[in-house]
C-alpha cells in the first residue's frame, strides 16, 4: 500500500486546482500588463482570482499581492514592517522561537542591521499565550510576527487575540498562515491580522505561487524591482496559471474546510491514539488545539532518519525532524524550542494527512509503524542501555 | 531514495552481522546520541582472528550501513588487518555516501578500534596508544 503522508512538506494538486492550471495555459497566454486585448482579457482574469483570494480570507483584492510563494511573502511582510518601524525610531520585534525558518532567518538579517529581536518561548505544548505577546509588547515595538499554526508539531496558535492585543497596542501583525490556509478559517479582519501569508502547494493547489496579504495603507518595500505588477510592490509578469489555479484551489479548500476538518481530525485522532500504543513515545504539540492533519511524535532509542527510510520501503511517506534530514547535526529547532532534549528531538516522525487519505491507509500505518519502531529499538544501543536501566528513559 | 547508492540501501535494509556477542573479546561503542548516532561493535578474538563480529548501532541509514559493511571488511581477518580499515575503506565498499554523512563511516573505523583496544585492556596486550584517538577528539562529528 503506498500512502503519502507528508502533506505538511506539500500536497497533491487537486483534479480541479490542475485541470484550471492547464486551461489558462493553453487559452489565456496574454500579460496583463499588455493594452491590447489579449493582454487585458489576462487581466480580467488576474482580477477575478485576486478577489476569489481576497473572499478566502475576508479582506478588499487590493490588499493581496501575489508572489512567488510563502518565503517571499514572509520576508516582504517582515522587511517591509521593519522598515516602516525604523522610519519611527521602533526597532524591536517580536516573534516566536518555532517559526518557519523564512522567518526566522529574515529576522536574523534584520538583527544585524540593528534590529532588536525577541522571540517568545513557545512551552512544552509548543504554542504563545496573547498575554504573552502583550507583556513583551514595548513602545519602540514595530512588529508582532508569529505563525497561524507551526508546520512541524502542528499547534495551532491563539491568533485572534494575539490580534487583538496588537491591535489595542497599534503594533503591526503579521501572521505566516501558510499551514493554516485552506484548512482554517481565515477572516484577516475581525481576527485584527494586518499581514498574512500563505502558499499554493499547502492547500492542492500548484508550486511556486503564493499570496502576501497586506492590509491597505500598509506601506510594502519591495523585495523583486522591475515593473509596476502587483501596485509596484512586487515586480515580474504575473504567473497566470498558477494564480489562477492556486484561487480555485483556495476557494474550493476553504468552502469545504468543515467537513474536512471533521474528516481529517478523525483520522488524525485515531492515528495519535493508536501511536500513544507504542512504549516510550510522546505527542509533539498542543494536543488540542491542532492542525486537522498533523501527527508528530518522537520514539525514544531510535533515529528519524532511518525510521522514515524503512516506512518508504513500506510504501509510508512522512518527514521527520532528525538532523540527519536537515543535513545538519542539530535536530528541528522547533522540537528543541518545546524542550525535547536532543537525543529525543533525533527520533521524531512527522505525519501530515488530509482529506484524501482513507481509514485503510491509517489501519495500515497503525499496523506498520510500531513494527518498524520495535525493529529499530531491536538494533539501538541507546534502546538497550534504557531497558536494562543503565540510562534512564526520557519519555 | 536517491540520497544512496543500491549498496547503502542494501545494508541499511538487510544489515549483516546485527546483534551483540555475550563474552565478546572486546567491545567498543563511539558517537554521541545528542548527535544522533551511535555505534557499538562486538569482537570474538580468536588466535588473533576476528572469529565473529556483531553490532548495534543507533543512527541514520548510512550510520547502519557503515556499521554492516565494517563488520563485513573485518570478519575473518587478524587485528591488524582490522586496525588497518579506514573509513575511506568503509566508504568506497559502499559506493560512496553523501558529503553530510561520510562522519557515519569514521564512527564506524572508530568502532572497530574502540573495540580492539578494549580487547587488548581486558588481556593487558601492550599498544601503541596514538592508534587508538579518543572518539571525543575527532573531526568527523564536524566534517559536515
Amino acid at each position: 500500500m503506498n500512502v503519502y503522508a507528508d502533506n505538511a512538506a506539500t500536497t497533491e494538486m487537486s483534479r480541479l486546482a490542475k485541470d484550471v492550471m492547464i486551461s489558462y495555459m493553453e487559452n489565456i497566454y496574454g500579460n496583463p500588463s499588455s493594452l491590447h486585448s489579449i493582454g487585458q482579457r489576462a487581466a480580467e482574469e488576474l482580477a477575478k482570482a485576486r478577489k476569489q483570494v481576497a473572499d478566502c480570507i475576508g479582506c478588499d483584492p487590493v490588499e493581496i499581492y501575489f508572489t512567488s510563494g510563502g518565503s517571499e511573502a514572509d520576508n516582504q511582510a517582515l522587511v517591509s514592517a521593519a522598515a516602516i518601524g525604523k522610519r519611527k525610531g521602533r526597532k524591536h520585534i517580536i516573534s516566536t522561537a518555532f517559526e518557519h525558518h523564512a522567518v526566522l532567518h529574515t529576522l536574523e538579517r534584520l538583527e544585524k542591521e540593528g534590529f532588536e529581536i525577541e522571540l517568545l518561548p513557545v512551552g512544552e505544548k509548543g504554542t504563545v499565550t496573547a498575554k504573552q505577546v502583550a507583556d513583551a509588547i514595548r513602545p519602540d515595538t514595530c512588529l508582532v510576527t508569529i505563525m497561524y499554526a507551526n508546520n512541524e508539531i502542528g499547534s495551532v496558535l491563539p491568533i485572534s487575540e494575539i490580534g487583538q492585543v496588537c491591535r489595542a497596542k497599534d503594533v503591526l501583525f503579521h501572521t505566516d498562515a501558510v499551514q493554516a490556509a485552506g484548512h482554517l478559517h481565515i477572516n484577516v479582519k475581525e481576527q485584527n491580522i494586518d499581514m498574512l501569508s500563505l502558499s499554493a502547494h499547502k492547500f492542492h493547489g500548484p508550486k511556486g505561487v503564493g499570496v502576501l496579504y497586506a492590509k491597505r495603507g500598509i506601506f510594502l518595500t519591495n523585495i523583486i524591482e522591475g515593473g509596476a505588477q502587483e501596485r509596484g510592490k512586487r515586480a515580474g509578469t504575473e504567473n497566470l496559471p498558477g494564480i489562477m489555479s492556486m484561487a480555485a484551489a483556495l476557494e474550493d479548500s476553504c468552502s469545504r474546510i468543515d467537513e474536512n476538518y471533521a474528516a481529517v481530525s478523525h483520522l488524525r485522532d485515531r492515528l495519535i491514539e493508536g501511536l500513544l500504543k507504542i512504549p516510550h513515545c510522546a505527542l509533539n504539540g498542543d494536543p488540542d488545539n491542532r492542525l486537522p492533519g498533523n501527527i508528530n511524535f518522537c520514539f525514544e532509542g531510535i533515529e528519524g532518519e532511518s525510521l522514515l527510510l524503512l516506512l518508504d520501503a513500506k510504501g509510508i511517506c512522512a518527514s521527520s525532524g532528525s538532523a540527519c534530514t536537515s543535513g545538519s547535526l542539530d535536530p528541528s529547532h522547533v522540537l528543541l524550542a518545546i524542550g525535547r532534549p536532543h537525543e529525543v528531538a533525533h527520533g521524531s516522525l512527522r505525519l501530515s494527512i488530509c482529506e484524501n487519505n482513507t481509514e485503510e491507509e491509517i489501519d495500515y500505518m497503525l499496523e506498520e509503524i510500531p513494527k518498524v519502531v520495535e525493529y529499530l529499538r531491536g538494533m539501538s544501543p541507546v534502546w538497550k542501555d534504557l531497558i536494562s536501566g543503565k540510562k534512564q528513559f526520557m519519555l | 531514495m536517491a540520497l544512496y547508492t543500491d549498496t547503502v540501501m542494501d545494508h541499511f535494509m538487510n544489515p549483516r552481522n546485527v546483534g551483540s556477542i555475550d563474552d565478546a573479546s572486546g567491545v567498543g561503542e563511539v558517537g554521541n546520541a545528542k548527535c544522533g548516532d551511535i555505534m557499538k561493535m562486538y569482537l570474538q578474538i580468536e588466535d588473533g582472528i576476528i572469529s565473529d563480529v556483531k553490532f548495534e548501532t543507533f543512527g541514520c541509514g548510512s550510520a547502519i550501513a557503515s556499521s554492516s559493511m565494517a563488520t563485513e571488511l573485518i570478519k575473518g581477518k587478524t587485528i591488524d588487518e582490522a586496525l588497518a580499515v579506514t573509513n575511506r575503506q568503509v566508504v568506497d565498499a559502499l559506493g560512496g555516501l553523501p558529503a553530510q554523512k561520510l562522519h557515519c563511516s569514521v564512527l564506524a573505523e572508530e568502532s572497530i578500534k574502540a573495540a580492539v583496544k578494549d580487547y587488548y585492556d581486558r588481556n593487558g596486550i601492550e599498544y601503541d596508544h596514538s592508534r587508538f584517538p579518543d572518539c571525543d577528539d575527532c573531526e568527523g562529528c564536524h566534517m559536515v
